[in-house]
């Protein structure tokens, strides 16, 4: 299916792959945020866990491992985070955005000498019979395993935080915290947890630009990927299946573009390389016009269990 | 002889730099409603986080029943059949109620069931619920019906009920009590929480008495009269406000056709407010907070603006003029949220009379503060509403609900404003305190201001006001001279209805 000299097939293909490690890392953030936390580190998250696992995955030549690793130093990074804002009680959003210079700097240092090397990449998974649909069986059923994993752990999300108990308890921290304490429930085990979810698949999100969009190691290559997650999870008015729409679109728009510029489209560069920003913004804004997507009663706001 | 079923011995409790319980004992009869009685501070939340196992006693234990009782935590209160309805802070309005009430139960049926239940046990006791509404969009009373269904769903046998009627509709009130005695002959214990004297004479079967941490005494409230207890409460006796009969002048405040589109979700829009202040008059505005109360405060205090004209001080039309612009031509405002929104928490006390203050009087020619004014002003406030502080460099987060209060309505008052608009003025506060603050109002008005009281407190209104008007879903009632109302027309107000067919309406 060609149009307009594009690929359609390669384009949805191209843009699942583009789309995942904003998606990964804009889940996490989104239970993050349900708990009542502000994580502005994701970035730094993610850069972490795009150079450990790329490291790791170097070194044993085997991508998953890359992937595993990445989701626990992004998951140990984010534990930094909690013990200071949980614990020590200090400001959210100072520190997110020192996580995030953090991680940056940390990538850097430790990534220095893994530059220039190719990684090992991850196998596509051809989904038997799904796959053999016309069109769509290339499309959307032959992908690699974090993919399949990110679009499953949207779908896990959502189901747990709208149709289970801890998903209620957890929406519960993130709305009300002094009430959720009246109840009983431990507001900031609770929160540590989803803190630590929520670094976890900035981590493995990070490790997917290093082991298989680009797939190499350069300094700072998450290039605001991290920014663009936390954006899309306000926009997406903290619902997981928005969150998926919302980084497909944004990685469609960005592939599309790129194909515009590569057949030589008569809009200058510059519009068309805003463009992804722009209509993700403005799409996702139209959405959360209608109706009410008021934001975690709790967000960033701090909690100390006195009296 | 009935069972008991919660024995408290020695129980003390200390908070640095307090001891918030001292060695309080007294047992709960099954099948009782006990009322536990005194003024803010005087310990009983302490002491019933420590039956809800939300705090542990430092000394002193407790039995339920025959069984040492020790909870760690409230789902193990829970599980020894304890139960809360809280004063405020226990729902979330986001959730709608069933997901809320199953928040706070041990074992929750699913979702489905529990909604099925939710309708039942609600029907069964007068209390109908729609488990798929939202709590943010409930009244106050059905609100709280939310809490009590939570609790009756887990067969409790005692009930905990913290200050249960201080934001109920005088109806919604009768229908309570009906389910409390219901309760109470199905067998159940009820520990209730309250300053309400008249309340506490008409329900209760014994009532237990602290006065700064310690029980100092207790007495079966229908033997008692409401001034015995009262004394019991405060330690002294203390005057009621006094008010004197004043002749009223010239219309000073006057508001037309004010409407106002709320910007919050869970606010209420304000459409076509009609009322006027004169001179030396106190205008009562009661009702359920929610119902376009802190919406009506905005547009007076300047926060919200309106076409010009919709406000007008002596025929000046002010609905354009900011919060600052209006102070200078002498009108104040003293909204609810004292933190945050009266007073800035993290500013001292000197630096939050600064902010509320006339330019002229402290800030010189060439812009810079003049901080002897101010501190000599932050004095008198402090000295002369008797805020308690260590110093006037203290963070105004660091005062008691109580005198944060008195300081804030101190800095309004002082300051000598025509027309003064306060919402919740003795909310929090406690009696004696609460006094001082209505008398300081009464002053001001007879000293030719008009004032605006805003107040879920009818008894409070009924005090100080001259003229009386509901706010009720955005709307306003007329305004009623306060000595030509029944207790019934109160009724009829605050349930939207006016009072047409008796049209004495003093404007």
């Amino acid at each position: 299916m060609v149009i307009f000299g594009i690929d359609l097939v390669l384009l949805i293909s191209a843009l699942m792959i583009s789309a995942t490690p904003v998606l990964l890392a804009a889940i996490g953030e989104a239970v993050v945020e349900k708990s009542g936390v502000l994580n502005l580190g994701v970035e730094g998250m993610m850069i972490t866990g795009a150079v450990i696992g790329f490291i790791f995955a170097v070194n044993t030549q085997t991508p998953i491992y890359g992937f595993i690793s990445a989701a626990i130093a992004g998951a140990l990074l984010s534990v930094l985070f909690a013990v200071l804002t949980q614990y020590i009680m200090s400001n959210q959003v100072a520190t997110g955005l020192g996580l995030t210079m953090v991680g940056l700097g940390l990538s850097a240092l430790i990534g220095k000498p893994y530059e220039g090397i190719k990684s090992p990449t991850l196998s596509k998974i051809e989904i038997p019979i799904l796959s053999d649909i016309p069109i769509l069986g290339p499309m959307i059923f032959s992908h690699d395993a974090i993919v399949y994993f990110s679009v499953i752990l949207v779908a896990t999300v959502a189901f747990v935080i709208s149709k289970t108990r801890i998903g209620l308890v957890l929406r519960a921290v993130g709305e009300n915290q002094e009430a959720a304490h009246a109840l009983g429930y431990k507001v900031v085990r609770i929160r540590f947890l989803a803190i630590m979810f929520g670094g976890a698949t900035a981590g493995i999100g990070g490790a997917y630009i290093s082991l298989a969009r680009v797939p190499q190691w350069t300094e700072g290559m998450t290039a605001g990927a991290g920014w663009i997650a936390l954006a899309l999870v306000v926009f997406a008015s903290w619902k997981p299946w928005r969150v998926l729409l919302g980084a497909y679109l944004f990685g469609g728009i960005t592939v599309l573009q790129l194909n515009l510029q590569a057949i030589g489209v008569a809009i200058p560069v510059e519009i068309l390389s805003m463009s992804p920003y722009l209509v993700t913004i403005v799409v996702l804004v139209g959405i959360s016009l209608f109706g009410h997507h008021t934001a975690p009663g709790s967000l960033a706001r701090p909690f100390h269990a006195s009296q | 002889m009935a069972e008991v079923l919660l024995q408290l011995d020695g129980i003390s409790k200390s908070f640095p730099g307090v001891k918030a319980n001292d060695e309080v004992s007294f047992q709960i009869n099954s099948g009782e409603i006990h009322a536990l009685l005194g003024e803010n501070g005087a310990g009983k939340s302490t002491l019933v986080k420590m039956i809800y196992g939300l705090m542990q006693p430092d000394s002193g234990s407790m039995k339920l029943g025959s069984e040492n009782f020790r909870p760690s935590e409230p789902s193990k209160a829970r599980q020894s059949g304890i139960a809360m309805v809280f004063q405020h802070f226990s729902l979330f309005d986001a959730l709608n109620v069933a997901e809320n009430i199953a928040l706070g139960m041990e074992n929750p049926p699913r979702l489905q069931d529990l909604s099925e239940k939710i309708e039942t046990v609600s029907k069964s006791y007068g209390l109908p619920l729609g488990p798929k509404r939202l709590v943010g969009q409930l009244s106050a009373g059905e609100r709280q019906r939310v809490e009590i269904i939570r609790c009756l769903l887990q067969n409790p046998k005692l009930l905990i009920m913290d200050e249960p009627t201080s934001v109920l509709t005088p109806n919604e009130v009768k229908t309570l009590f009906e389910t409390l005695l219901r309760l109470k002959g199905e067998g159940k214990s009820i520990l209730y929480i309250s300053h309400k004297l008249e309340e506490i004479r008409k329900i209760c079967d014994y009532a237990t008495i602290l006065r700064n941490g310690k029980k100092v005494g207790s007495c079966i409230p229908r033997d008692t009269s409401a001034k015995q207890i009262g004394e019991m409460m405060v330690g002294k006796s203390f005057s009621s406000p006094s008010r004197k009969t004043r002749a009223f002048g010239e219309e000073l405040l006057k508001v037309s056709n004010l409407s106002i589109r709320t910007k919050d979700f869970f606010g209420t829009s304000l459409s076509n407010i009609n009322f006027s202040v004169r001179v030396g008059e106190i205008l009562g505005i009661g009702g359920v907070a929610g119902n376009g109360q802190d919406e009506l405060l905005s547009a007076l205090s300047g926060e919200e603006k309106t076409s010009p004209s919709t406000i007008k001080i002596f025929n000046q039309p002010i609905g354009k003029l900011a919060p600052d612009e209006r102070r200078a031509i002498g009108m104040r405002a003293a909204p609810e949220e004292r933190l945050g929104h009266a007073a800035a928490p993290a500013m001292t006390l000197i630096e939050n009379t600064l902010i509320t203050s006339h330019s002229e009087d402290v800030i010189n020619q060439w812009g810079i503060i003049k901080f002897d004014n101010v501190k000599e002003k932050t004095k008198d406030i402090v000295s002369e509403f008797d805020v308690r502080t260590p110093t006037l460099d203290n963070a105004a987060a660091s005062l008691s609900g109580g005198n944060l209060q008195k300081f804030v309505i101190g800095r309004e008052i002082l300051q000598k404003p025509r027309v003064f608009v306060v919402n919740q003025p003795t909310w929090g506060v406690d009696a004696a305190a609460a006094a001082f603050i209505r008398q300081s109002i009464l002053n001001l008005a007879s000293n030719d201001s008009a004032v605006v009281v805003i107040s879920q407190d009818l008894d409070e209104l009924f005090e100080i006001c001259d003229t009386f008007s509901v706010l009720t879903n955005g709307r306003m009632s007329k305004s009623h001279d306060v000595r030509s109302l029944s207790s019934e027309d109160v009724g009829l107000l605050m349930g939207g209805s006016d009072l047409d067919r008796k049209s004495h309406d003093t404007a």
